[in-house]
């Protein structure tokens, strides 16, 4: 058979030649510029210049509120106790959002193995979910600290409650995006006697690959919540000491400008997190999926 | 069964989980090397029949005996195009080797010749997303092909595409079939497509499904354009699309029926 197509393949080609590469401005400058990043920049800048200009005119005093500028200030001056402390919680936060992606990610793969195991499984995970980490993060503290007694003591147990809530977004997007392969692909997988492994490889992680990565950007802001809320209840002194308990002191102090950029690391934190696992996310459905396609209609 | 039979569904009925009654004691025997279209109205359970023949899905009664050709050596295009949306149009068609356990190296000469079949030779790195839904449906049809099979079912594997490229898959077809010696079964709802196409079209009217007239084509292949036109072609047209009218006629006797017993649910479908 003639190849009546290989005109119409050799103009696509040139098209691509066409097209000219982009460059760092264009990568880098253009999202910068984009309405996504100035309309929100521009809201932002207006309610910090209305709080400068408020503080200023009503007199208020710095320990009811400080202005924007104060803050920044302190930031400044106190980056040197305030940044070590962010690290702590920073480093609490990796360790357990890393054990959330690897528990979620195994537990949701057995609960497809079996419809069984998830059905007698899945409603202790969603008990533990429930359950209010502030009222179970003493009993953690202790326990952790009769079976891990020393230094690493509190690190563990403030990685647990953080761990505890990461974790079920990952399991429950996970287990649902595994079930949610094309039911026309699972059969052509039967037709052709796939392994319950290469289905799982080749197929349902795949199709759950969105799902997963959606979970991702959900815990990953948990897990920090996760990690200050048990830092307040552990309220640990001493030099390995969080950012929330930074928050906490300086409240205890009536230091305000001082919680306030402490505040301000902690949303920072938050929302770089969700940054990156936002570009990591379109990174790896940019090929493929409608969320990180750009369509042309 | 006759040696020659590729494989013989007796007694067949296949009812799903909700109580449609989908195909009811269906007999079907198809010859190796046979060329048989499926024709009827939407619903009438032409899908569930190659699903029963791929061995999807647990039949209600009945069996399916294997002849010559086994059901290993079967493909199968699904009636939407079904490829993997995470993977190219060189890995989609790449799957079912893949799956086998063949190295990608291997693969390779396999999946080129079969992209190249289905004309879309220039197409190997784009995404399904980049396709038009024709060019969707040919990389479907190449990862059917890349197996070398011996049974291909065909699901309305054309439906999706205009006339001119339709009738030029349609001959494509033909030429391979008569190529490689395959068993075909076509779905279609083309009465042109299907004599064009066949030895053999088998019509089935609905609810429940069933076999209601399997009409012999008997002419010659090579078939070509000029067939089209002769009396002869239209003679079997007319036959069929007398047959399939009676068949569609039977289905809304059936549903007026149904309706008044009060019975709604089976007439969603
Ligand atoms: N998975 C399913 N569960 C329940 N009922 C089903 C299922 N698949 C098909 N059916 C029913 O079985 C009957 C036959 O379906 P089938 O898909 O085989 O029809 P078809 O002849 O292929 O129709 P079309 O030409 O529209 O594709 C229909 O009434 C349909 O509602
Ligand atoms: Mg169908």
């Amino acid at each position: 058979m003639t190849n009546r197509f290989s005109d119409l393949a050799n103009s696509a080609n040139l098209e691509k030649s066409i097209a000219p590469s982009r460059t760092w401005q264009q990568r880098w400058l253009r999202p910068l510029l984009s309405p996504d990043v100035l309309a929100p920049g521009a809201v932002g800048l207006l309610l910090l210049l209305f709080w400068e200009m408020g503080v200023r005119v009503t007199n208020m005093p710095p320990y009811l509120l400080p202005g924007p500028l104060l803050v920044f200030q302190t930031l400044v001056s106190e980056w040197g106790t305030l940044f070590p402390s962010m690290l702590i919680t920073l480093k609490i936060t990796l360790v357990a959002f890393i054990a959330a992606v690897v528990s979620g990610l195994l537990i949701s793969i057995l609960f497809t193995q079996s419809k069984w195991i998830e059905r007698s499984l899945f409603p202790y995970a969603v008990i533990l979910q429930t359950t209010p980490i502030v009222a179970i993060a003493p009993l953690i503290i202790l326990w952790v600290r009769q079976a891990v007694p020393g230094e690493s003591s509190t690190f563990v147990s403030l990685v647990i409650c953080a761990w505890l809530v990461a974790f079920f977004p990952i399991l429950s997007n996970t287990t649902l995006g595994l079930n949610s392969a094309d039911h026309n692909l699972i059969n052509l997988f039967q037709l052709y006697h796939a392994s319950r492994w290469q289905t799982l490889r080749y197929l349902r992680l795949p199709s759950a690959m969105p799902y997963f990565l959606g979970g991702l950007r959900i815990s990953g802001g948990l897990a920090l919540i996760g990690a200050v809320v048990a830092e307040f209840v552990a309220g640990t002194g001493g030099t390995s000491s969080g950012i929330a308990y930074q928050i906490l002191m300086s409240s205890f102090n009536l230091q305000i400008p001082r919680m306030f950029a402490a505040l301000l690391m902690t949303t920072a934190l938050g929302v770089a997190i969700f940054v990156a696992l936002t570009v990591f996310s379109d990174l790896m459905l940019r090929n493929w999926h409608e969320s990180a396609v750009k369509r042309e209609n | 069964m006759n040696p020659s039979s590729a494989f013989q569904l007796s007694d067949v009925s296949k009812v799903y989980t909700n109580g449609t009654v989908a195909l009811k004691n269906l007999d079907l025997t198809v010859n190796e090397g046979q060329f048989v279209s499926l024709l009827g109205p939407s619903g009438c359970g032409k899908s569930t029949v190659l699903r029963m023949v791929a061995g999807l899905g647990k039949m209600s009664a009945g069996t399916i005996y294997w002849g010559g050709s086994s059901q290993r050596r079967l493909a199968y295009v699904f009636q939407e195009a079904a490829l993997m949306p995470w993977a190219t149009v060189q890995e989609n068609v790449r799957l079912p080797l893949k799956l086998a356990g063949m190295s990608k190296a291997a693969a390779d000469t396999a999946v080129a010749e079969a992209i190249a079949l289905v004309e879309l030779t220039g197409f190997e790195h784009s995404y399904p997303r980049e396709l038009s839904g024709g060019m969707k449906m040919r990389v479907s049809i190449a990862r059917a092909l890349v197996t070398k099979p011996e049974v291909l079912l065909m699901d309305e594997p054309f439906g999706a595409l205009d006339e001119m490229t339709r009738s030029r898959l349609n001959s494509d077809l033909l030429h391979l079939w008569q190529q490689k010696q395959w068993t075909v079964v076509f779905v279609t709802h083309n009465i042109y497509e299907a004599v064009y196409l066949s030895n053999r079209v088998v019509v089935m009217a609905a609810r429940p499904g069933r076999v209601v007239a399997d009409v012999a084509i008997a002419a010659p292949y090579p078939r070509t354009e000029e067939f089209r036109t002769t009396p002869l072609f239209n003679d079997y047209c007319r036959e069929i699309s007398g047959c399939l009218a009676n068949a569609s006629g039977q289905l809304l006797l059936r549903s007026d029926a149904e309706a008044k017993a009060g019975d709604v649910i089976n007439q969603v479908a």
